[in-house]
């Protein structure tokens, strides 16, 4: 169908300063958004009406995911809750300002299940956009909630949504404890993947969800893992002499590459995921790390120290002749690419800050998305819209995301450690 | 006089000073004086050595001191510091290299693991590197120095494992360093 969320509709609402708590747990994390000047969709989200005892407050989830996209304004839907039956004045909802409307409710199944049931409403048009049901167990109804607040997203702007996706960082949490965690979109529900005594950076998914490969210091050195995130089951694919660091999955997941420094300084490397068939890539004099694979597979961006200060580069996935693909300033990190292949996310260094940049490929154009300094470890979400990344704040790192235009940012921070590393998972069914 | 005739007269002093000091109930003039001197003697006497004595062992001392954990040798210095962003080893550095690379050339059974650090400032892969860079640098030295490639891993830390905590240039230079660690 297409978008209800047409430029013309857009509401300008400058200066939204929104906290939105992810939940009451002190080990979960904060949402402050502070765009300025961003377009908005006005949308009003009633209560659920309830029946039973329910574990998770499914309109506050749908209400915070929808706030966090930075693409709607949450109006007020008064304290009343109205099911999806409820015979509904949709004129009346129109003139408090909202151009759609969720409703909806949650039973209790005498399977101990619940099934929540939704409408999304058009107040312009007066009709339903989307009605479902959805039987959950009482552990999965953040889930419920994240996978509506998706449709609701579709519905109004045409793109899928990312609330149901998770994200992976690593924590600190004493000078000798470190725990890579894996935790839904908006940072709630975190899970502990690893737990270790030594470092663990640099972890990034699978391209089916399944697996996480990362590098941990466990043996003393830098070793990579591929981690298979249900079974806990685990395996050392890169842990050769020297350092072994930067896992990157090729588009199909069958390849993995690695930066490696068994022959002298750190090159890269191409080796299936299991660790066999290792060939090198790159055989500069200096530094080629940070391999990140083309959507189509067919290149691979890195960081190089080939020209003086790191920049990034993009050369064959069978190696070869390299370009390079940043000009700007001394000193360009941690490429990613977007999910349409068009953009590639940094942190660049300009006047001492390290900040995010998104790069338009084919333009060269280059913008800033971020105004804080000390930032790291960019990452896109699967729909492109929205950038992960890692930021200090007090001498302490936190999580943050920004759109990819810069114009609405978004905190998500924690008390409970030093947060790095940050990576967004992909779409899974 | 001997050392043990020295010995057990002292002993023998002591014990009537400590007698003489009086703590004790008993009266001397009730205790003939030849006990006590018999008792001391007998016990030098026997043994021939004397029973306070501390005999000093040094645990390393069958295999001899291993050089490398002596405090007073210059092989107890294993850190060789950086400059930002660089990997160039400063000459006031060379001296531990060339200490290092000498006991190795001469212990071709000694492995050795360079490991490089950096601080904080920027990406930690980035970092990575740059530390690996940094130990390449001292293997580098060390392999001119005579030392077997076999003897010697680089491995980087990057900034993961700052020895200074801290946002201060003192911290950070602690922390820009590579550490020769023994294995």
């Amino acid at each position: 169908m297409s978008a209800l969320f047409s430029s013309k509709r857009r509401a300008v609402c400058a200066g939204l300063v929104l906290v939105a708590f992810c939940g009451a747990s002190t080990a979960q994390l904060r949402v402050e958004i502070t765009g300025v000047g961003s377009q908005q969709f006005p949308i009003a989200v009633a209560n659920f009406a309830r029946d039973g005892q329910t574990s998770a407050e499914i309109d506050s989830i749908i209400r915070a995911d929808l706030a966090r996209s930075g693409l709607f304004r949450i109006v007020d839907a008064g304290s009343q809750a109205v099911s999806e039956n409820a015979s509904v004045n949709l004129p009346e909802w129109k003139g408090r300002g909202a151009d759609a409307l969720v409703v909806g409710s949650v039973a209790r199944l005498a399977d101990g299940r619940f099934d929540v049931r939704y409408r999304l409403l058009d107040t312009v048009k007066q009709g339903q956009l989307d009605g479902v049901s959805l039987v959950s167990t009482a552990a999965e109804q953040r889930l419920t909630a994240h996978r509506i607040a998706d449709r609701i997203y579709e519905k109004l702007t045409g793109e899928r949504g990312v609330f149901a996706t998770r994200i992976a960082y690593v924590v600190q949490t004493s000078p000798k404890s470190w725990e890579l965690h894996i935790a839904d979109a908006d940072g709630a529900n975190p899970q502990a993947a690893l737990r270790s005594r030594e470092p663990i950076i640099s972890p990034a998914w699978s391209p089916d969800g399944s697996r996480l490969a990362y590098v941990s210091f466990e043996s003393g050195k830098p070793v990579v893992y591929v981690h298979s995130v249900t079974t806990g089951e685990r395996r050392a694919v890169a842990n050769f002499r020297g350092s072994n660091s930067a896992p990157a999955w090729s588009p199909d997941g069958r390849s993995l590459a690695v930066t490696l420094t068994r022959e002298g300084n750190s090159q890269i490397f191409l080796m299936n995921a299991d660790g066999s068939n290792v060939r090198r890539l790159t055989t500069s004099s200096g530094i080629d790390t940070e391999p990140a694979f083309s959507v189509d597979g067919a290149s691979i961006y890195f960081t190089s120290d080939r020209g003086g200060g790191p920049q990034i580069y993009r050369m064959p996935v069978s190696g070869g002749a390299a370009q390079r693909v940043t000009f700007n300033g001394d000193y360009n990190i941690s490429a990613r690419v977007s999910p349409d292949g068009k953009q590639l996310a940094y942190i660049g260094r300009r006047s001492g800050r390290l900040q995010v940049y998104v790069l338009d490929i084919s333009s060269g154009q280059e913008i800033a998305v971020t105004d804080t300094s000390g930032d790291e470890s960019p990452s896109f979400a699967p729909n492109g819209r929205l950038l992960l990344y890692a930021t200090a704040v007090g001498g302490r790192g936190i999580l943050a995301s920004a759109s990819t235009d810069g114009r609405v940012r978004t905190r998500l921070s924690g008390p409970s450690g030093d947060i790095r590393e940050p990576t967004w998972g992909p779409f899974v069914k | 006089m001997t050392l043990n005739t020295l010995s057990r007269c002292s002993l023998a002093g002591a014990a009537l000073a400590i007698a003489l000091a009086g703590c004790s109930s008993v009266n001397l003039d009730d205790q003939p004086a030849a006990p006590i001197v018999d008792a001391t003697a007998s016990t030098g006497t026997k043994s021939g050595t004397d029973p306070r004595a501390v005999a000093s062992v040094d645990a390393q001392a069958g295999r001899g001191l291993d050089p490398l954990n002596d405090p007073n040798n210059p092989l107890s210095k294993r850190s060789v510091f950086f400059d930002f962003d660089s990997f160039v080893v400063k000459s006031e550095y060379q001296p531990i290299v060339q200490t290092h690379g000498g006991y190795l050339g001469t212990n071709k059974q000694r492995r050795v693991t360079v490991e490089g650090h950096t601080d904080e400032r920027g990406g930690r892969e980035y970092n990575l590197a740059l530390g690996q860079k940094r130990a390449e640098a001292v293997k580098q030295r060390l392999l001119l120095l005579g030392v077997a490639e076999t003897q010697v891993e680089t491995v980087s830390f990057g900034e993961e494992k700052p020895r200074g905590s801290g946002v201060s240039e003192d911290a950070w230079a602690q922390n820009r360093r590579a550490d020769l660690n023994y294995r």
